[in-house]
C-alpha cells in the first residue's frame, strides 16, 4: 500500500511540473509579444516603472504634449513624439490612475515613432510619456490640471 | 463585434498618416451603476495595424483609454490602392477589424 501511494506521488508531481512547463512555453516563445500583464496591473508609479523594467531617464528629445488644463478627465488628449533614435516604443502612465499604465504602443521600422490617442485621468496630476530606445527606458513629464472628474482638484 | 471604426488614412510626401476613432465603451471595471453594481471591465486590449500585411503599429492598452478610442499614427510608405488595416480585441475575447484603401 505505502509504495504504491508513494509511486502515485511521485508520478502526479511528475505530471504537474510536465503541465507547469507545458503552460509556460507559449509564453517563453512568444516573449516579445506577450502583453505585459504585471505592468498593466501595477499600483504607483515605483511598481509600474518596476513592472516595465526599470526606472526611466529624464529626456528633452520626447515631445509630449497634453492640455495643462482638461476640463474633462475621462477625455485628455495626449500626443507623444519621441526624437530619441531607436525608438521602439512609447507609453503612457498617469501617475494618479489607480493603474498608472494606459497604453504601450510598439513601432516596428519604418513607422514614426509618434502617436496620439485620448487617455482618462482621474485627477490633477502627473502625467509620462515613456520611451524605450536600444534596451533603454527615457521619459517626459507633464502636469495636467483636471477640473471635472470624480475626485477633481 | 462591435461598430464599425472610422479610419482615415491620407499620403504626403511619402508618409501616410491614419487616423482612427474606434467605438468602444472602455469600462475601467471600477464605475457603478445607478443600482451600485460594479461595471465590469470591458476594454480594448490589443490593437494592431498592418499596411498591406506588414504591421505598422501594435498597442497594448489598459482600461485608461478613454471611450471611443481614438489614434492616430503615422509610416513611411503608402500608395493608392494600398490597404490600411485595424485590428482591435478586447478582454472579453471579441474582436474586429476594419479597413480602408489609399486613395
Amino acid at each position: 500500500m505505502n509504495m504504491h501511494r508513494r509511486s502515485f506521488l511521485t508520478l502526479s508531481a511528475s505530471v504537474l511540473a510536465v503541465a507547469a512547463t507545458a503552460t509556460m512555453w507559449p509564453l517563453r516563445a512568444m516573449a516579445e509579444w506577450v502583453r505585459p500583464k504585471a505592468a498593466f496591473e501595477a499600483k504607483g508609479m515605483d511598481d509600474t516603472f518596476a513592472a516595465m523594467g526599470g526606472t526611466p531617464e529624464a529626456s528633452t528629445d520626447i515631445d509630449f504634449m497634453t492640455p495643462e488644463i482638461a476640463e474633462n478627465g475621462a477625455v485628455v488628449p495626449v500626443t507623444v513624439t519621441s526624437k530619441i533614435p531607436g525608438t521602439t516604443e512609447i507609453s503612457i502612465l498617469v501617475e494618479k490612475n489607480p493603474n498608472p499604465l494606459a497604453a504601450i504602443f510598439v513601432f516596428p521600422e519604418g513607422t514614426d515613432p509618434s502617436v496620439k490617442t485620448r487617455v482618462k485621468v482621474a485627477q490633477t496630476c502627473n502625467l509620462y510619456a515613456v520611451v524605450r530606445a536600444n534596451g533603454k527606458l527615457y521619459s517626459a513629464t507633464r502636469e495636467t490640471k483636471v477640473t471635472l472628474g470624480g475626485c477633481g482638484g | 463585434m462591435g461598430n464599425p471604426m472610422r479610419i482615415r488614412a491620407v499620403t504626403a510626401d511619402g508618409n501616410t498618416t491614419v487616423k482612427v476613432l474606434m467605438s468602444h465603451p472602455m469600462e475601467t471595471g471600477l464605475r457603478k451603476d445607478s443600482e451600485g453594481n460594479l461595471v465590469p471591465a470591458h476594454h480594448i486590449t490589443t490593437v494592431t495595424a498592418t499596411h498591406n500585411d506588414k504591421t505598422v503599429l501594435t498597442a497594448e492598452w489598459g482600461a485608461a483609454v478613454s471611450q471611443n478610442p481614438f489614434l492616430e499614427f503615422s509610416f513611411a510608405g503608402g500608395a493608392p490602392g494600398d490597404k490600411v488595416s485595424v485590428h482591435w480585441v478586447d478582454n472579453q475575447g471579441d474582436s474586429r477589424t476594419d479597413e480602408t484603401v489609399l486613395k
